[in-house]
């Protein structure tokens, strides 16, 4: 294994028997275990999230001109949404290896297919006039794509971000099962011992960056399309 | 078509003082408005966007309330009722028209019935009957609006409306979305069903000549709510009130006020035909005066033979230039001519 | 594989149907909440920040960290699995259901109310018929994205014993007891629940859609 070995929460550190919730352990741990993994999970969250996004939008402008590409990946993606994420995760190891690098492929790939089809009915969804138009001032059909059609789809593509990001840093809390690695550790360490400290300190935290992050994506979103009005 | 159709004629609407200010806003959208359309005639209500006239129409179904003055329907105030039954005893049609897609032609015809309580059987005799009447074939009962072509749409809208038969009848630029050719015909079939049906009908557009065309009365409002005129239209275009409903109806009122006589009534049949060179142009007695200038001035004569509506032969007599002229310039709007107003053909 | 399927076919089913009955409670309830909150919202056309705020956030919480709060809070068992399936499949629906409402035509919404419908004629007779198949989309989706999560009943301690169903998650939670060949066995039989599922709704959906609505989509789809 190539990650570092966690250190194993120490219940017995400081006295929490008897407790619902122990702050004494949040402290003795913060540094040692739960900043580690909170760190982790942005990474690897951040990371998939941006390969997706690089790779889909490659793929949406070549899908765009050919259609059976298009849908042969759709097909994929409704598939995919149906298989249980831990045994994704699982069947990857075979193939990938048993490390983090797993977790970010197959995180990867469930954001691929998110924001392949956001950014493909972004693209597709410029007005026939607006093309039409750019197609009249003499523009070419790749000036067209990139110049007109690509900004035009940038609110969809934003909807497609912030969907993904949420669902990587919830499937991720799951791939720990797997591949020791983010907060997902020291939650199943908590789980498997019935802490509850550990429980609701490591859930906290997911659910806090999902929230976190969620709304960054929305500042981000106003920031690169202020022509979408913000829905209220 | 028979006069069966309807059993219950139009009724008197009366706008008493009606003022509308909406929430958080200054300047009222309707400013003391009164104006009484008589039982069985059409009010057109023109003016530009922002005058209020949707306004001032839905204010009848309370679509939108009024805060000041009151509304009478056939001498009732529109607040003394239930609002519902009220809506449901006035004929609605809209730009959109707003069929509903899920249901067949027959289905949203019977929209209103149904509420009612009709029975099943009752419906579909009031179907079949109404499609008659704003003549739509029989198999169109059991079609899908989606199925439709836009004139066809407008006249279930209009069929739907008319379900219950209500007296009165609200329509917001009912034609507004038809093409020009489709708008015309649908035009001319609902003032030839109007009077057969005799309802009362406030009817919202924005176009003048359709107003001119369709309204018994036209109330012109301006920015505000505020009525600018009242009038047949005729003595809008004879006598406009001031400046605004003068430019209003436009730089061609002249023009346009020859479109509401007919030719025939301009005849002058004292022997004089005879004194019409046999080359002089000819028109039928049932064409408008519009129509007979443009004839005169196509043709370069200064006198016109009338001719029998039925039989082009037939002389009834002659119309010069000179009459042409006086009559854009008659200003009498009381004046017996002036009987004669649009929709009768 | 053919092996641990023949071995284990009775267990699988039984847990199969275990894990479609989790599925299908948690979808039931989030119809009825999503929809009808969905619905009205969009009905009223006010409050939308209400409908759409409270589908981000539910969407936005992650199930596993919700599964693991709750068993601090509630402890383990069918509660906990069904409220974090909920979440999940709650923002689906309600947001669905929302759009779906407000996309009616308003002309059409404006003639029926001008017609005299009071505001409950108005939504099932007029804007409910029209949503149903962008209602029922969200349905779909909720139902797969349900079914594939359902597994994480195991570790919100829900799992087969005398009275209780389980779910496939006693497998597929399981990997080091069942072997990947469990694992991979019990996520197909999964797969073909969630298709089978998807199925059944589109039936629904085909059969609940009224003939013209049908009629005036494929009209919108015909002139290229």
């Amino acid at each position: 294994m190539s990650f570092p070995t966690q250190v194993i929460p120490n219940f017995s550190g400081p006295n929490c028997a008897g407790q619902f919730f122990c702050w004494d352990w949040v402290g003795a741990n913060w540094f040692s275990v739960l900043q580690p993994a909170l760190i982790q999970h942005i990474w690897i969250s951040a990371l998939a999230v941006l390969f997706g996004l690089v790779i889909s939008i490659a793929a949406a402008l070549y899908a765009v001109r050919n259609s059976w590409f298009e849908k042969g990946f759709s097909a994929l993606a409704t598939f995919l949404y149906t298989v249980p994420a831990l045994a994704f995760f699982l069947l990857m190891v075979p193939i990938t290896g048993l490390n983090v690098g797993t977790v970010l492929i197959g995180l990867t790939g469930y954001t691929l297919l998110l924001l392949f089809a956001n950014t493909v009915t972004g693209l597709r969804a410029a007005p026939p006039e607006t093309i039409a138009a750019a197609d009249g001032m003499g523009l070419t059909r790749n000036q067209v794509l990139f110049k007109v059609q690509l900004p035009l789809a940038l609110p969809s593509i934003m909807a497609g971000i912030r969907i993904a990001v949420v669902t990587v840093i919830s499937l991720e809390t799951v791939a720990a099962q797997v591949v020791q690695a983010g907060l997902g550790t020291p939650l199943f360490n908590a789980q498997r011992n019935v802490f509850t400290t550990g429980l609701i300190t490591t859930g906290l935290l997911a659910i806090a960056l999902a929230l976190v992050a969620d709304a960054l994506v929305v500042q981000l979103q106003k920031l690169v399309t202020p022509w979408v009005q913000a829905r209220r | 078509m028979t006069e069966a159709h309807s059993q219950r004629p139009g009724v008197e609407i009366e706008f008493r003082s009606v003022t509308k200010t909406y929430p958080g806003q200054d300047t009222p959208a309707i400013d003391n408005l009164s104006l009484t359309v008589p039982a069985g005639d059409i009010c057109c209500l023109v003016g530009p966007s922002g005058g209020g006239k949707t306004t001032a129409m839905k204010l009848v179904n309370r679509l939108i309330d009024f805060n000041e003055g009151e509304i009478l329907i056939g001498g009732s105030g529109v607040r003394d009722v239930d609002i519902t039954a009220l809506r449901r005893d006035i004929g609605y049609v809209i730009q959109q028209v707003g069929l509903f897609p899920h249901m067949t032609i027959e289905a949203n015809i019977g929209v209103v019935p149904r509420l009612l309580g009709w029975s099943a059987d009752r419906i579909k005799a009031r179907a079949v009957e109404l499609l008659d009447l704003v003549r739509l074939d029989q198999n169109f009962a059991k079609r899908y609006p989606s199925q439709l072509s836009g004139g066809q749409q407008q006249r279930v809208g209009l069929a739907r409306a008319l379900a219950v038969d209500p007296p009165v009848m609200l329509m917001d630029e009912p034609f507004g979305a038809l093409d020009p050719i489709t708008r015309n015909e649908i035009q001319d079939e609902f003032l030839k069903l109007q009077n057969e049906i005799a309802k009362t009908v406030i009817f919202v557009t924005h176009d003048i000549d359709e107003a001119i065309k369709m309204g018994d009365r036209i109330a012109v409002l301006r920015q505000g709510g505020v009525l600018a005129q009242y009038g047949t239209a005729d003595e809008l275009l004879g006598s406009p009130a001031d400046e605004y409903v003068a430019d209003f109806v436009g730089a061609d009122r002249g023009l346009k006020r020859l479109s509401l006589r007919l030719m025939r009534d301009l005849v002058k049949v004292s022997g004089e035909n005879h004194a019409a060179p046999a080359d002089a142009p000819t028109v039928k007695g049932s064409a408008t005066l519009r129509t007979g200038l443009s004839v005169l001035f196509a043709s370069g004569s200064r006198v016109l033979k009338v001719t029998h509506d039925d039989d082009s032969a037939t002389v009834i007599g002659t119309v010069t230039l000179d009459q042409l002229q006086d009559a854009v310039y008659e200003t009498a709007p009381k004046a017996p001519t002036d009987v004669v107003v649009a929709g009768e053909a | 594989m053919i092996q641990y399927l023949s071995d284990n076919f009775s267990r699988l089913l039984v847990l199969t149907l275990g894990h479609a009955v989790l599925s299908l409670v948690a979808l039931l309830i989030s119809v009825v909440v999503g929809v009808s909150i969905g619905a009205y919202v969009g009905h009223l056309r006010r409050y939308s920040f209400l409908a759409i705020n409270l589908g981000n956030v539910l969407r936005a919480l992650p199930t596993l960290a919700l599964i693991a709060v709750m068993i601090a809070l509630i402890g383990f068992g069918f509660v906990n699995i069904t409220i974090a399936l909920v979440v999940l499949a709650l923002p689906l629906i309600l947001t669905n259901a929302y759009t779906a409402v407000t996309g009616v035509d308003r002309g059409m919404v404006e003639a029926a109310r001008g017609m005299g419908m009071k505001d409950l004629e108005i939504l099932f007779q007029v804007e409910l018929p029209n949503a149903i198949p962008l209602i029922m989309t969200g349905v779909r989706t909720a139902w797969v994205y349900t079914v594939a999560t359902a597994y994480l009943a195991i570790f919100a301690g829900y799992a087969t014993r005398p009275g209780q169903l389980g779910s496939l998650g006693d497998i597929i939670g399981n990997p080091s007891g069942e072997g990947t060949t469990g694992v991979l066995v019990a996520a197909a039989f999964a797969i073909v629940l969630a298709f089978l599922g998807a199925g059944l709704i589109t039936l629904a959906e085909r059969a609940m859609t009224p003939t013209g609505i049908k009629l005036s989509r494929s009209a919108a789809m015909a002139p290229a």
